[in-house]
């Protein structure tokens, strides 16, 4: 018997697509300020979903007693080789120690000392237990009044009508069910997108990343597909991590001390520099010299100190303290081995995502960005990612105010039955097609490897040039061709489908950006053969806009000290 | 990087369901929790923390090093106990206080 697909209508003043760090901060800042309604769609649910679910292991963008926003603003424009926003930098560093007191407010343990002080780690961080950060923060979303969680819900598409957002289409993870969700405003809050590249370990352990595998990038690929300008898609993020479990490597670097060495016992920690590519950078260069492995310098720390270190990781990435464990050995006893990860595409580390105003407002009116999925403000972590959800609820509470009497009731808003018409035909025909010729699994690692081989994945350590982006390009477009193809028997498996095709979708910004910023600023993270020297003439923006199923790209001048950018449109 | 589900354990409580960030769980005819994508698992240990039986344990792939063990956890209030059981069947414990801070 064939499936069928129903359609069901949900009507919200604020739509919050995804309910990680950003979403969830998002609703508890509109709560505090508005009555409006708010709906939150989540992929999986909000109890651990995102980013958090393991737990963190410091909150890592504070601003230290003695420092103050603007230095953090320099910090954060200096890691990324000038390629930031500083107005965006600076609203989100203003508001960093602001959130960080709601989250203690909230129940987060931060260390502090015996005059009451957090206890700083280095200039920027402090140290708390962060193993269930994320619960803290669901449990006070969930105590709101009027604030509906829809659970295991995946927004997939969504609903604009000259370039005025009014809602998305998002589809159940378990039930035969299509929603229709409209909304007079919409926060994405989606994070960014792991899975385009060959992971580590791309076997049974294929997951085994630092970025959450779930994040598909699908608040990427909706805003692209929909026209939104992006930004920086070309400064991707490569995190350097403990090999095999890639766990977290800062805990071991600062909290004890431990020095970035080769396989001859040599520190290499200044050779090449120490931004985030460049240590990156370093240990690439090391093991294609035939110094590898590269390790964090462990051996000899104190067993008080191997006692901590295992604990600090069960509250964090247990499966790194599991690892210890397993080998016999202490990190007093082995150093750690390190790697370069896959690359992914994350605003909250790098500047990739969505081109906004300092409201987080997208170039697509009454739609708003604010975490990972955000692009011009790296260097968010946690915190961040929670200043924009605020700025971002803030400014829609204001437009919703501004447009009151004015804007039509939610009741009436634009519906496009055809449209949902032919979503329903889509989604069925996936459903009830018997005769797909690859999975979507097979597909998923074909892109990979595509991506991997032509557009500087590990394999190719993470270099690439014209001609091999050209044959990214090319074989990213037939993977496209083929995934139009595809079958799912179950809506987990659809969700599947799409989160394959929202993969492609990024890859080729991902590809068309590496190729138009014809330098290399930044080591590893856009590390291009045909050009290897970095050029004043490329500090500016590489931004893209799709039009007409044409990627077009943009260059921008750079937005500095002192100067705000406003969309002019 | 998976999880492995002791049947005998599993009450079929499904609170590992309602947590795993993948939506990688289910429950099977016998009405125990079971995982549908074991290659999709992140090795968060959400399900594993939020398991009150004891029946859910997280393990490392061979492709990342792991030997056989397993680890799993005791949650009362804010003390996580994490037990480490190896192959031969001998026994780790690791005991946090959720209200105390990491020390680095």
């Amino acid at each position: 018997m064939s499936k069928k697909i129903t359609v069901k209508t949900y009507k919200t003043e604020i739509l919050i697509i995804g309910g990680g760090t950003a979403g969830c901060y998002a609703a508890l800042t509109i709560r505090e300020k508005s009555n409006a309604s708010v709906i939150i769609a989540e992929k999986a649910n909000i109890k651990r979903s995102g980013c958090l679910a393991a737990g963190v292991n410091a909150i890592n963008a504070y601003i230290v007693k003695g420092r103050t926003p603007r230095d953090y603003v320099e910090y954060a424009t200096k890691d990324a080789a000038g390629i930031v926003r500083d107005d965006l930098l600076l609203t989100m560093s203003e508001g960093l120690n602001r959130v960080t007191k709601k989250l203690e407010d909230l129940g987060l343990v931060i260390l502090k000392d015996e005059n009451g002080e957090y206890v700083a780690r280095g200039n920027r961080n402090i140290k708390i237990n962060g193993e269930n950060i994320k619960p803290i923060l669901a449990d006070a979303v969930d105590a709101l009044e009027n604030v509906t969680v829809l659970n295991r819900v995946a927004v997939t598409e969504y609903l604009v009508k000259d370039n005025q957002i009014y809602g998305a289409l998002a589809i159940d993870t378990k039930e035969n069910v299509l929603y229709e969700i409209h909304a007079k405003k919409v926060i994405c809050a989606t994070g960014g997108a792991a899975g385009l590249y060959r992971p580590n370990n791309p076997g049974f352990s294929r997951h085994k990343m630092w970025y959450p595998p779930f994040n598909t990038g699908a608040g990427y690929a909706m805003g692209i597909l929909s026209g939104a300008e992006m930004t920086t898609f070309e400064m991707r993020f490569i995190a350097l991590r403990c090999k095999d479990t890639i766990a977290p490597t800062g805990t071991i670097a600062q909290g004890v001390g431990a020095k970035q060495v080769n396989s001859i016992g040599e520190v290499y920690d200044d050779k090449y520099g120490n931004t985030t590519s460049e240590r990156v950078y370093g240990t690439v260069r090391e093991n294609l010299e035939g110094r590898g492995p590269c390790y964090l310098r462990t051996e000899g720390i104190t067993q008080e100190q191997d006692r901590e270190l295992l604990r600090a990781y069960l509250n964090m990435a247990p499966s790194q303290t599991l690892k210890w464990i397993e080998s016999g050995k202490n990190p007093s006893e082995q150093n750690v081995e390190i790697e370069g990860t896959e690359p992914y595409i994350v605003g909250g580390h790098t500047a990739s995502g969505y081109w906004v105003d300092t409201n987080r407002q997208t170039t697509i009116h009454g739609l708003y960005a604010a975490g990972d999925v955000a692009g011009g403000c790296p260097q968010k972590y946690v915190t961040g990612a929670l200043v924009e959800g605020e700025i971002a609820a803030n400014a829609v509470i204001e437009a919703i105010e501004k447009e009151k009497g004015k804007s039509e009731n939610i009741d009436h808003i634009y519906s496009d039955t055809d449209f949902i018409r032919d979503k329903k035909k889509e989604i069925e025909s996936i459903l009830n097609r018997q005769d797909a010729i690859f999975t979507t699994e097979q597909l998923e690692e074909a892109m990979q490897k595509v991506m991997d081989t032509y557009a500087g994945g590990i394999g190719s350590h993470y270099q690439y040039n014209e001609k091999q982006l050209d044959l990214a390009e090319e074989k990213i477009e037939q993977i496209i061709k083929l995934s139009e193809r595809l079958q799912a028997a179950t809506m987990h498996e659809l969700l599947f489908v799409y989160e394959l095709r929202e993969r492609l979708v990024v890859c080729q910004s991902v590809i068309a950006h590496l190729k138009a910023r014809k330098e290399t600023r930044w080591h590893s993270f856009a590390e291009n053969l045909d050009y290897p020297n970095s050029s004043e003439n490329w500090l500016r923006y590489v931004n893209s806009k799709r039009d007409d199923g044409e990627l077009k790209i943009i260059y921008r001048d750079l937005v500095k000290r002192g100067e705000t950018y406003e969309h002019s449109n | 990087m998976s999880i492995a589900i002791s049947q005998s354990k599993c009450t079929g409580c499904k609170m590992c369901t309602t947590v795993c960030p993948g939506s990688l769980l289910s429950i099977n005819e016998n009405k125990k929790a079971y995982i549908e994508y074991p290659k999709d698992c992140w090795g968060c240990a959400s399900c594993v923390k939020e398991c009150k039986f004891g029946a859910i344990s997280l393990y490392l792939g061979a492709d990342i090093g792991g030997r056989g063990s397993h680890l799993s956890t005791k949650c009362e209030e804010d003390i996580v106990t994490w037990l480490i059981e190896n192959p031969n069947g001998e026994n780790q414990t690791i005991v946090i206080n959720r209200k105390e801070s990491n020390k680095y």
